[in-house]
């Protein structure tokens, strides 16, 4: 194992360290806030949105105050904090950002107060936003764990808000959608558990010395057989699997998403879906380099399936809400794609398209949210011109639905041409299949707005209100970022390239005989100066 | 009788010496059977004058003084190391008295929810409480045998009490028939582990855990058939009792006729005792020689335990039936902890036995609550609407159901871990995941539970608020219930949290098989 940028930058974040608490911030304002919400009376219906949106943006300033701080020049992680926490088993509170999980905190962040702000409880306020702030909470666990077991305690305890959340607040079969989200996602951490585990138990066998399960621990010193590495992967990758989804563990996702209440959908497929991508990264690519490698061309496959299989199935649909959870399966499939063609392109394009999708598929499902709520109808047959009666909300919806597409200038795109760029460099072939999807994208979507917006306003649609201002207004800060990070991605690659760039020689220096390729012309490195070339040198 | 027992070959050819009684030894046991028969006196005595609330406050008193005086032995235990009383029958070491620990809260739980249970059916009385105390010394005096014909005492202790309590509700059928079907299959059990103790003698000469583990260490025994058979028979008796896969078919109908508090302590502290008498045989006696014979045994236990507990869970529509058959596949879990035969696999069991009672006892105390006047309504559909009539009620128990479920953040999810942890230790990783496997089955058991006392009273709509009652007289939470629910609910979510402490402390408690000093005259 070669001394990776890892670990020096370990011990570089002592530097830091006036920053420790921020996320220690991040996890506990939400969480604590659940229970202050849990103590406000029940009959005080007016207090619980406005208590659940104060938490949740000052969880959201601290992310953004994260993000000021953070020192793009540091490949490694940042504002860690470390206590023990079950010591004789080596588990410790291990928490630090580094460029990946940087603007996966931020998207959360942001997702959140603009969730709760956009719609509202049906009924019983008081448990819908003191679930939301637990599923924050954990969110924001899993994007800053570096520990093992810790991953996995706020990888599990996800479920249960979003459990409650779409079976108790959710519409048509959501009994059946939550019942079998739960029993997915645990099927998958089943096989979490025991890959972790035994990861440190052997880990512990191999080199000695007491168990650990330190993420960042096991990154740099593993020296568990490649037999041992491979089995350890696919319990991972499966639990991964399932809540990305991959082809074939997605069938719980159109379920889930459709029968969910709008906030929950918005969060399932902005934050949860990342999860499973996030750990594929974290806890594959980086801490199992050999079995990612490995394993890489099996997983694209299932990714440009994704994609593929995705984009027909939405093609489809008649309920336009499942419409975009199919939308969901095409783009986490190129975030996969993106991340096993281990490439610098590639994660970078997949962490991109994490952020974005986030960002435009959320929106998304707060305008399919709009339409449900005006018209009680998510038929596409039972809708159509809507655009005369609506003429800004149809607006709207054809600037996010284009950025869905993947139009340049939109934020969709660059994350998309990365991943591409980078398959096309790593495993061209994949990247052919895959390019179809993006035109693909282009006909569910636009056939699906042409079908609802346009043609002849009939019936009920007839009477359907445009957008409010203030929903309008709620809307606006996801548009900017749509328009922003679509002309302008260089901020936010700067932060993700050094950790990017980390892994990658990581594994190259793990993994005998791998070299990562490289596309001719480098478009991202014609983006920065050359001096922070020079900078990412001098700490390695 | 002692003499007979205890003495090794070896003492037998020294020919002088002598025990002296070690009273303080064995004062856990003491204080629980004296606290029964105590409280059988003081109620003859003044007959008619106690109200039944003394009773609970004499049980809750005396297990928490058996607890009490489990302490001192502890630290002694910890700084001078194990040793064997009472003529080398008794085994005082760290095991030991964790168990009786956990014995004895599994005891305060139910005299908490008995108090409520009895005033609401009409029952009270002192025998109750008389058969737990005396149960429990059973169970205790099971967990510290260091001979086997102690631990056959200690079991019938512990089981006959607890048959009469299964059938002590006198107006219901069910109760009765639990209460003999109980005895019969659990008097068959008994036989089943008696002759296995008979063939063990047969095989090593002796009954004392002790001089079996010194003599089949010493010596190889190329005829062992009769061994084997004894190791096979003892299984089959302790299958009955801990409720493993294929004996376990009384599990479900004693469960559900038994009254709800009695199963209580029937699923927690008697499984505990069970577990703690197995790990003594298997694990610390015949663990170190004999692991390779038994370890496919109970390998197949565990494995039909976990998938036959959880398969037949999903299935049931009643509340009672459905926790027996989860509590079958629990057991499963603990087997895991058994089949490491390591130090680590026995504090990995001894911290999830530590948790299940918890659990149990939770969700068992919550089930008391439904079956309202009758213990009868434990269907399903009785659960329903539990969420809106009683939020709290129904937080509470589906804190249990996701506990069980090994949600983390609760004690069940750092249960299981350290199961699996010892297992996968143990290089079993196969076993290991077809026990998470199955823990995803039986969580949609729980889920059907939460679904019930939530989902299908909500509305879609946000104005058609109708508030879906339960059916049925409303359900009264008894304060002594309602003290133990929460404390229930605190230690499952604190052994989640902060597991570290109750850890070390199943860390510190090793059995082990110490031969007694002997005091020269």
């Amino acid at each position: 194992m070669g001394t990776s940028s890892i670990l020096a930058s370990v011990a570089s974040a002592a530097d830091t360290s006036g920053y420790a608490a921020i996320i220690p911030a991040l996890i506990l304002i939400p969480f604590v806030g659940a229970g202050v919400i849990a103590l406000i009376p029940r009959r005080r219906v007016e207090l619980f949105r406005g208590v659940a949106l104060m938490i949740s943006t000052a969880t959201a300033a601290v992310a953004v105050f994260a993000m000021v701080q953070f020192d793009r020049h540091d490949a490694g992680y940042q504002f860690v904090v470390r206590r023990d926490w079950i010591s004789d088993l080596g588990i410790s509170w291990h928490f630090g950002i580094d460029g990946i999980s940087l603007f996966l905190v931020v998207l959360t962040g942001i997702i959140f107060p603009i969730a709760i702000l956009a719609t509202k409880a049906e009924h019983d306020p008081k448990p819908y936003y003191a679930w939301l702030m637990v599923l924050m909470a954990g969110s924001m666990g899993v994007f800053t764990a570096l520990d093992l077991v810790v991953f996995f305690v706020f990888f599990e305890i996800v479920l249960v808000p979003m459990y409650f959340l779409i079976g108790f607040w959710g519409h048509g079969q959501r009994i059946y959608a939550a019942t079998k989200f739960f029993l997915y996602t645990m099927f998958g951490s089943a096989f979490m558990l025991v890959a972790l585990v035994s990861l440190a138990v052997l880990q512990q066998k191999a080199v000695g010395g007491p168990l650990t399960f330190d993420i960042v621990d096991i990154t740099n010193n593993l020296a568990v057989s490649t037999n041992a590495q491979r089995l350890v992967f696919v319990g991972f990758a499966i639990a991964f699997a399932v809540k990305v989804p991959l082809f074939p563990l997605h069938t719980w996702l159109p379920d889930a998403h459709t029968n969910a209440p709008t906030a929950g959908s918005v969060i399932l497929a902005a934050v949860m879906l990342k999860l499973g991508t996030y750990g594929f990264i974290r806890l594959g690519v980086q801490m199992l380099p050999e079995p990612s490698v490995w394993a890489a061309p099996v997983l694209m496959t299932l990714g440009v399936i994704g994609i593929i299989y995705g984009a027909i199935v939405a093609t489809m649909q008649t309920d336009l809400k499942r419409l975009v959870a199919y939308s969901s399966v095409a783009h986490l499939g190129f975030v996969v794609l993106g991340i096993f063609s281990l490439t610098v392109q590639g994660i970078e394009g997949g962490v991109l398209i994490m952020v974005n999708h986030g960002i435009i598929t959320g929106s998304l499902f707060l305008l399919v949210g709009m339409i449900y709520e005006r018209r009680h109808t998510r038929e596409i047959s039972e809708l159509s011109g809507l655009q005369k009666v609506a003429p800004i909300m149809a607006g709207v919806f054809t600037l996010v639905m284009l950025a869905s597409v993947g139009l340049p200038g939109l934020s969709g795109f660059p994350g998309e041409f990365l991943a591409l760029l980078g398959a096309f460099a790593g495993a061209r072939w994949w990247g052919v299949v895959a390019t179809t999807g993006v035109i693909l994208a282009a006909l569910y979507l636009l056939w699906a707005y042409q079908r609802v917006f346009h043609g002849p306003t009939t019936g009920k649609n007839t009477l359907m209100r445009d957008m409010t201002p203030s929903e309008f207004l709620v809307m606006l800060p996801l548009l900017a970022l749509i328009v922003l990070l679509g002309i302008f991605p260089k901020p936010m690659l700067d932060r993700i390239e050094p950790s990017v760039e980390a892994i990658i020689h990581h594994v190259e220096v793990s993994v005998d005989g791998f070299t990562s390729a490289e596309p001719e012309t480098d478009p991202v490195a014609t983006d920065h100066g050359d001096s922070e070339e020079h900078a990412e040198e001098v700490d390695r | 009788m002692i003499g007979l027992l205890a003495h090794t070959p070896d003492d037998l050819a020294a020919g002088n010496f002598s025990h002296s009684v070690s009273w303080s030894a064995i004062a856990p046991a003491l204080i629980l059977m004296l606290g029964g028969i105590l409280l059988l006196v003081i109620v003859s005595v003044f007959r008619g004058k106690l109200s039944s609330g003394f009773f609970t406050a004499w049980t809750v008193i005396v297990a928490g003084g058996a607890i009490a005086a489990a302490i001192p032995l502890w630290h002694d235990v910890q700084e001078d190391g194990a040793r064997s009383e009472m003529a080398g029958s008794v085994g005082l070491d760290g095991f030991s008295l964790f168990v009786t620990g956990v014995i004895c809260i599994s005891v305060i739980f139910a005299a908490l929810f008995l108090d409520g249970y009895l005033r609401r059916e009409k029952l009270e009385g002192p025998e109750w409480y008389v058969l737990l105390l005396l149960s429990a010394a059973g169970g205790v005096t099971m967990a510290s045998a260091n001979d086997l014909l102690v631990l056959f005492v200690g079991l019938e202790i512990l089981s006959i009490a607890v048959y009469i309590l299964a059938a002590m509700h006198s107006r219901r059928v069910t109760s009765q028939e639990a209460g003999l079907k109980y005895f019969v299959l659990g008097a068959f059990s008994s036989a089943f582990l008696l002759y296995g103790i008979a063939f063990v003698y047969g095989g090593t000469g002796t009954t004392n855990l002790v001089s079996i583990n010194i003599f089949l260490a010493d010596n190889v025994i190329t005829q062992n058939g009769l061994l084997l058979a004894g190791l096979a028979l003892l299984l089959v008796g302790f299958g009955f009792k801990i409720a493993a896969v294929p004996f376990h078919l009384w599990t479900p109908d004693v469960y559900q006729g038994a009254p709800t508090p009695v199963v209580t302590y029937m699923a927690g502290g008697v499984k505990v005792a069970a577990f703690a008498g197995m790990i003594r045989v298997f694990v610390v006696t015949f663990g170190p020689t004999y692991v390779n014979e038994w370890r496919p045994m109970v390998y197949a236990l565990a494995v039909l335990s976990l998938v036959v507990g959880a398969l037949m869970a999903i299935v049931q529509t009643n509340v009672k039936r459905m926790l027996a058959f989860s509590s079958i596949s629990h057991a499963g879990f603990i087997l895991l902890g058994v089949l490491a035969s390591s130090d680590q696999g026995t504090a990995a069991a001894l911290f999830y036995l530590l948790v299940y009672t918890f659990m149990v006892a939770g969700s068992f105390g919550v089930a008391t609550l439904i079956g309202r006047t009758g213990d009868g309504r434990q269907n399903l559909g009785d659960y329903r609407g539990l969420g809106r009539s009683r939020p709290g009620l129904a937080l509470t128990f589906t804190v249990f159901l996701l506990a069980q479920a090994g949600v983390p953040l609760t004690g069940g999810f750092m249960a299981k871990l350290y199961v699996i942890g010892a297992i996968v230790e143990s290089g079993m990783t196969v076993l290991a995941l077809i026990a998470m496997l199955s823990a995803v089955i039986s969580a949609f058991l729980y889920l059907r539970i939460v679904v019930s006392m939530y989902f299908e009273a909500s509305t879609d709509s946000a104005d058609s608020e109708e508030p879906a009652e339960l059916s049925g007289p409303p359900v009264r939470i008894p304060k002594l219930a309602g003290l133990a629910l929460g404390l229930a609910l605190v230690a499952v979510l604190a052994l989640g949290i902060v597991p570290g402490p109750a850890t070390r402390v199943a860390g510190d408690a090793t059995a082990e098989l110490v031969p007694e000093v002997e005091v020269p005259q």
